[in-house]
């Protein structure tokens, strides 16, 4: 079965003045259409900078990237920079944590916007003013005819995140990566966001990856989930199974130091000591092993390869949890 | 909601803050007056964790900074130990600031990026010229130890070289130099991630009772906040609209705007069965807030009486208090 993106062994490393930095290290991914997809990790865990590469952006000097991205059976890392740009919006578009940044603040909302679709499906200044008003229904802000007369900062953060969701879905892409799309709005605003992007994927039958460190936003809300370690994938399985039959101590150990509103309240939350591992260091060991409960010479001093339990739920870890 | 009263205070005699119908105000730039906290009481016992949740702009920070006599209080009081702040000449004021501390969301940039850590730490001693080199210094370890760093590493290193974390157990390491009464805690866990965040609050647990610390801890996340608290006020629009404990907060909210809040927060399991109550809309300009209760626009259950008449808080049993004409069973 061939899928609408495949992420084959995708490495991105950068040139720093510590050395070379591998901020990604060796990841394969498969999405399907329509499917949507959870990429979770903390701070620099590499799930910011493989939602970018996949999106063809890292393109500097600095940035190496091997392996293999393609769309549509199309590679990605080898098209030019005006190639890939005629990709995107069209099939694979993308919003980000902080919607002022993305936008321009010295521009109307109506006419930033409306200058994707001239430039973008070439239409006339008229069409895609009318557009832009049901694209900015579409997404549920009220008054649409007010807000293309704002500009950026007399929006509120989830007005303004509205507005990028609806420049993303301008064109139908079949693909929305979604970075930390409401780690910068409050939570009643972010459950309305999170139904609005479950709803627009149903109704464009898009594929969508969110990427967050909210382990909350993904499970209600997600067909499978990728977790992300040190720039590697540890734990890749569907959601109900990653939650359900948890294989890698990390993902377990994540889950715990959630304090949660449907548990009972313990004295104690469980830290996970220590730091993630140097990204500037080849990796021989598992790289939770220092701040792993469960590890043993063998994790120190040899890495860990993917494993399948069997149903495609893969895992890193010579020790898995619920495995005697 | 969003109502005024002081059913909730305990008038025990040994709080150590106790703050009376605070109202600060800001001007717009269009010179009309924007009251951000409207009419605010709340006290904390000693050795208690008092909470603050609500949402961006609801005031839960003005209300911190006016605690602190960081901004200009427009009317009310704020007792600490007993003693009215806001009566205070400058210089009994700054008498009074080494017991009252505060930590901040941003770590990093609230460490002087110039000074070494030890440095960091021991400049609330030398400004206050508590004892002599030689203990201020043995203070200084002790206090990174007990947040949990290891002085003989991290003595001599610059906040540049350290996380997120690490700058919180070293602003936390600051605070507590002067031994206060009162620690102000604003979302400090927030930029971090959710490891980190459970390190860091467990230290705050640890300090609050080696210290015998009283916490007034602002957030906007009620999953941390039920964590930690022995009593947690929901603030909207710069009034209370209820005061609980947090087991009854989370299982029974009796407010419609808490009910909103709790049913919001994303719960990390596929198969929880929980229906939301999502809220529709955003909450209104506090220049011009609606009248009666301030959340009846988006309220499910408002009346007439809710656009005439601001609801009070009363008791609803076991020490909770809800300011709502028509609360949640």
């Amino acid at each position: 079965m061939s899928h609408l993106f495949e992420i084959e062994n995708l490495a991105v490393a950068f040139d720093t003045q510590r050395g070379k930095l591998q901020a990604v290290r060796g990841i394969s991914l498969n999405i399907s259409e329509g499917e949507s997809i959870g990429v979770v990790g903390e701070s620099g865990s590499g799930k910011t900078v493989l939602s970018r590469a996949s999106m063809g952006l890292l393109r500097g000097k600095r940035v190496s990237r091997t392996g293999s991205v393609r769309l549509n059976g199309t590679e990605m890392l080898t098209l030019s920079d005006s190639e890939v740009r005629e990709l995107w919006g069209t099939q694979i578009a993308m919003i980000f944590q902080d919607p002022m940044t993305a936008l321009n603040p010295v521009r109307r909302i109506g006419s930033q916007f409306a200058e994707s679709l001239v430039k973008r499906l070439g239409m006339s200044k008229d069409d895609a003013a009318t557009r832009t008003l049901e694209l900015l229904g579409q997404v549920r802000l009220p008054e649409p005819e007010k807000v293309i007369k704002k500009f950026p900062h007399q929006l509120s953060g989830g007005m303004r995140q509205r507005v990028m969701i609806a420049m993303a879905i301008a064109c139908s892409p079949k693909l929305l990566f979604a970075d930390e799309p409401t780690t910068a709005l409050d939570v009643t605003v972010q459950a309305q966001v999170l139904d609005l992007l479950a709803d627009l994927r149903k109704s464009l039958n898009m594929a969508m990856v969110i990427v967050t460190h909210d382990l909350g936003v993904v499970a209600g809300f997600t067909d499978r989930i990728a977790v992300m370690y040190g720039g590697e994938i540890v734990e890749l399985a569907t959601t109900k199974d990653l939650f359900a039959n948890t294989k890698m101590p990390y993902t377990g150990a994540l889950m715990e130091s959630i304090p949660r509103l449907d548990r009972k309240r313990g004295d104690r939350l469980e830290a996970i000591g220590g730091a993630p591992p140097d990204p500037t260091l080849d990796r021989t060991s598992c790289g939770f092993a220092p701040r792993c409960k469960f590890a043993q010479d063998k994790c120190r001093n040899e890495h860990p390869e993917l494993v399948d339990a069997g149903n495609g739920h893969l895992y890193r870890c010579f020790y898995p949890l619920g495995v005697k | 909601m969003a109502g005024s009263g002081k059913a909730h205070l305990r008038n025990s005699g040994s709080e150590v803050l106790r703050v009376d119908d605070l109202v600060i105000e800001y001007k717009s730039s269009g010179g009309e007056k924007v009251q951000a906290v409207s009419g605010i009481s709340l006290d904390i016992l000693a050795g208690e964790t008092l909470s603050v949740v609500g949402e961006s702009g609801c005031g839960k920070s003005t209300l911190a900074k006016g605690i602190l006599q960081l901004v200009g209080i427009a009317s009310g009081s704020v007792a600490l130990n007993g003693t009215d702040l806001t009566k205070l000449g400058s210089n009994d004021l700054r008498q009074a600031r080494p017991q009252m501390q505060m930590i901040f969301q941003d770590s990093i940039s609230s460490l002087d990026p110039h000074m070494k850590v030890k440095q960091i730490v021991e400049q609330p001693l030398k400004v206050w010229n508590r004892g002599t080199e030689a203990e201020r210094s043995q203070k200084v370890n002790d206090l990174l130890t007990s947040v949990g760093l290891d002085p003989a590493v991290v003595a001599e290193r610059k906040p540049s070289e350290f996380s997120g974390g690490q700058c919180q157990r070293i602003s936390i390491a600051r605070a507590l130099a002067l031994e206060p009464k009162l620690l102000v805690c604003d979302e400090p866990v927030s930029s971090l991630d959710v490891s980190i965040q459970a390190q860091i609050l467990n230290i705050l647990q640890d300090m609050k009772t080696r210290y015998g610390l009283s916490l007034l801890f602002i957030s906007h996340d009620l999953s941390v906040v039920r964590a930690i608290s022995d009593r947690i006020v929901v603030m909207y629009l710069g009034k209370i609209c209820e005061v609980a404990r947090p087991d009854a907060l989370s299982e029974s909210p009796r407010h419609h705007y808490t009910h909103a809040l709790v049913s919001s927060v994303p719960i990390p399991d596929p198969t929880a069965t929980k229906k939301r109550a999502v809220l529709q809309g955003e909450p209104p300009s506090p220049t011009n807030p609606p009248s009666g209760c301030r959340f009846r626009t988006r309220c499910p259950a408002a009346t007439e009486l809710c656009a005439t008449e601001e609801p009070q808080l009363r008791e609803m049993g076991g020490g909770d208090f809800v300011a709502c004409h028509h609360p949640r069973a």
